[in-house]
């Protein structure tokens, strides 16, 4: 899918600053050393496996089904992940890639705090030292996920510039990398950023789509008719597309947060609203105005609550393989509730949108269709915030 | 031949770069006319961007004050035009690729050309990507200047080898923003550059007295000088121009 200048259709590229362009060039050929060393994907496997608990679990979800009365519904259980949700996959590949080149501290920025967690895990494990971008705004939204992180040993930063959200933790990231490079590693948490990022991270994730297939093929002996996940930058949303984008037969769903709604300016719904540009190391869509500065995105959701989406989505949009679709936010807090009270499964609230959007679409279906949600993370970080959403104060 | 080259034939060359709009601007026009008068070889002019990933907080606060005036792309190509009527030393814009690409690179670069810019520095745009522009700026003759970082080592010589105006050549590691010390070894960095082209070389980032400026346009072509020159913005507010004036004249004096 990738040309060798790291570009998926237009999209993609390394718009970066001449200071970094060395970094990005060492890490591309670490990669593609590393991808296919023996030793590398079996200490990887081992992490997966017996660390971060995969395969992770494709679970029938059979009260849904039968309450929503139409396609089969099967949950893609990443938030039985150690520590939460699918962001370990990626931080562990990372992690250990960084540390065979030799580097010694990881940054990393997060928005609803599950990457920061995630990437201060990884440095625990590995003996690494590890600080962390976060928007001052998420910080206050995810508070138990920033005492996690400094739990694990890790420096988080507070971000107050801009939106004070996960678009600025981006840009203080790039800049603390720009600052540091001999012996820091940017552990960059989605399919965005400059070459080799999207590439790199959509490989790490794709174990989720690799995994769905086989065990949807045990299960049912057949692939599913839809796969659906939620699109911020969009890592576990590639992850659970990659492997059946060859099958054209299988529909791929992009659930983007859209706030408050597409036609108001709370949104964060990039493919909807946004337009072409260049940001962040990248050429994708982007929520911006007519002079291409960058729009003050929003969504309930910290983890989605970005102006832009990674440059394979783009291209997958481009060429009509995947479909995105917007969720709003009271469509997102009524799935997690509905999850919550029909599954016994608190979802994220990131994931939340990829089930609201399955609530809509799997009553019209036929009862022998078959769909997916990717359950990107659990959703304990997230009871405070929906608790007052739904006006109910709550200490946690 | 490229109109930048002017700049660097009075001695070394100094180099200000003011943000468009900071705090408004009709203050950015004074101030530009008092860097020329304090003797100001080459203006950069900063078009705003809601985020300069490039940039330290003193530059990112004269983006965000810029912006918060209601600064537009538009307005700075207005403020050119009305420049142009008495300032003749080569003048470049400083800004983000999305400002460039979002306006329509055709559109934005064929203005600069009309309306007396000479050239165009965009800081997340490297070597590997600049044709995203390149061919617009070589129809129209506007250079699109190359930036070189303490980073770069055996990718020096390929972008010189293609540079044109002017080089940017990058002091430190990190985001821009006064520096007590800059320890990079820019002399091995200029060396390499001067084998491989004739384009003149800047340096910046980091540079703020008057001592930094003689010493770093002692190892080059010139000094610029970017948020030191913000931070008297920031202080004097619309009283600025004539502050900077003076600033200019002593830092075109050290390095002379």
């Amino acid at each position: 899918m990738t040309n060798p200048n790291g570009r998926f259709g237009i999209h993609g590229g390394q718009y970066i600053p001449e200071t970094l362009m060395n970094a990005v060039i060492e890490l591309e050929k670490a990669y593609n050393f590393y991808k296919n060393d023996e030793q590398f994907n079996k200490e990887l496997s081992e992490l997966l496996n017996d660390y971060a608990g995969r395969p992770s679990r494709l679970y029938f979800a059979k009260k849904m089904t039968e309450d929503l009365g139409g396609a089969k519904i099967y949950l893609k259980r990443e938030d039985l992940n150690h520590t939460g949700a699918h962001k370990i996959n990626n931080v562990l590949g990372q992690a250990l890639l960084a540390k065979k080149m030799g580097k010694t501290r990881l940054i990393a920025e997060t928005g609803a705090g599950q990457h920061g967690v995630a990437t201060a895990t990884a440095a625990a494990l590995m003996g690494m030292q590890c600080v962390v971008f976060m928007g001052e705004k998420d910080t206050k939204r995810q508070a138990l996920n920033v005492y996690r992180m400094r739990l694990l040993g890790a420096e988080v930063i507070p971000v107050t510039t801009g939106t004070a959200t996960l678009k600025d933790a981006v840009s203080e990231a790039m800049r603390e990398w720009t600052s540091r490079i001999d012996d820091t590693h940017y552990c960059l948490g989605s399919v965005m950023g400059p070459h080799p990022f999207p590439t790199i991270v959509r490989d790490f994730q794709a174990v989720i789509s690799k995994e769905i297939k086989q065990q949807m093929l045990q299960k049912e002996g057949r692939l599913p008719d839809a796969v659906l996940a939620c699109v911020g930058g969009g890592s576990n949303a590639i992850g659970s597309f990659y492997h059946f984008i060859e099958n054209k037969e299988v529909a791929l769903i992009g659930c983007e947060a859209a706030g408050r709604g597409v036609d108001t300016f709370e949104t964060a719904a990039t493919i909807a609203t946004g337009k072409l540009g260049i940001f962040h190391g990248m050429k994708s869509y982007f929520c911006q105005d007519e002079y291409g500065q960058i729009a003050p995105v929003y969504s309930i959701s910290a983890g989605l609550d970005y102006p832009g989406v990674g440059p394979e989505h783009a291209h997958l949009h481009d060429i009509g393989r995947a479909q995105y679709v917007p969720v709003t936010d009271d469509e997102a807090v009524n799935a997690f509730e509905y999850l919550s009270r029909t599954e016994g499964i608190i979802p994220a609230i990131e994931s939340s949108h990829a089930v609201a959007h399955a609530l809509k679409i799997a009553p019209t279906m036929d009862k022998d269709k078959i769909i997916v949600i990717t359950i990107s993370g659990r959703g304990d970080k997230d009871c405070a915030a929906i608790a007052r959403y739904r006006g109910e104060d709550i200490n946690e | 031949m490229s109109n930048i080259k002017k700049a660097f034939e009075n001695g070394k060359a100094f180099i200000p770069f003011i943000t468009c709009g900071d705090p408004d601007l009709e203050t950015t026009a004074k101030a530009v006319r008092a860097a020329v008068k304090g003797g100001a070889d080459l203006i950069e002019l900063g078009i705003p961007f809601s985020d300069p990933t490039a940039e330290g907080p003193v530059i990112q606060g004269a983006n965000i004050r810029a912006l918060r005036g209601g600064v537009t792309t538009d307005k700075v190509f207005e403020l050119v035009k009305e420049l142009r009527r008495d300032v003749t030393v080569p003048m470049v814009f400083m800004t983000y690729a999305n400002v460039v690409f979002s306006y329509g690179s055709e559109k934005f670069i064929s203005t600069c050309k009309e309306i007396g810019i000479d050239g165009l520095i965009i800081p997340d745009l490297p070597f590997e990507e600049k044709d995203e522009f390149q061919p617009v700026c070589d129809k129209y003759g506007v250079d699109l200047i190359s930036l070189i970082a303490p980073t770069s080592h055996e990718r020096i010589s390929m972008i010189a080898k293609q540079a044109q105006g002017f080089i940017y050549v990058v002091s430190s590691l990190g985001v821009t923003g006064t520096r007590s010390e800059i320890t990079t070894d820019l002399g091995a960095i200029v060396d390499v550059i001067r084998k491989n082209t004739d384009v003149p070389c800047a340096i910046g980032f980091g540079i703020s007295t008057p001592e930094q400026a003689k010493k770093m346009a002692a190892l080059s072509d010139g000094a610029i000088v970017g948020s030191a020159i913000i931070k008297i913005l920031e202080k004097y507010g619309k009283d600025a121009p004539e502050h900077i004036g003076e600033y200019v004249k002593s830092m075109k004096d050290a390095i002379r």
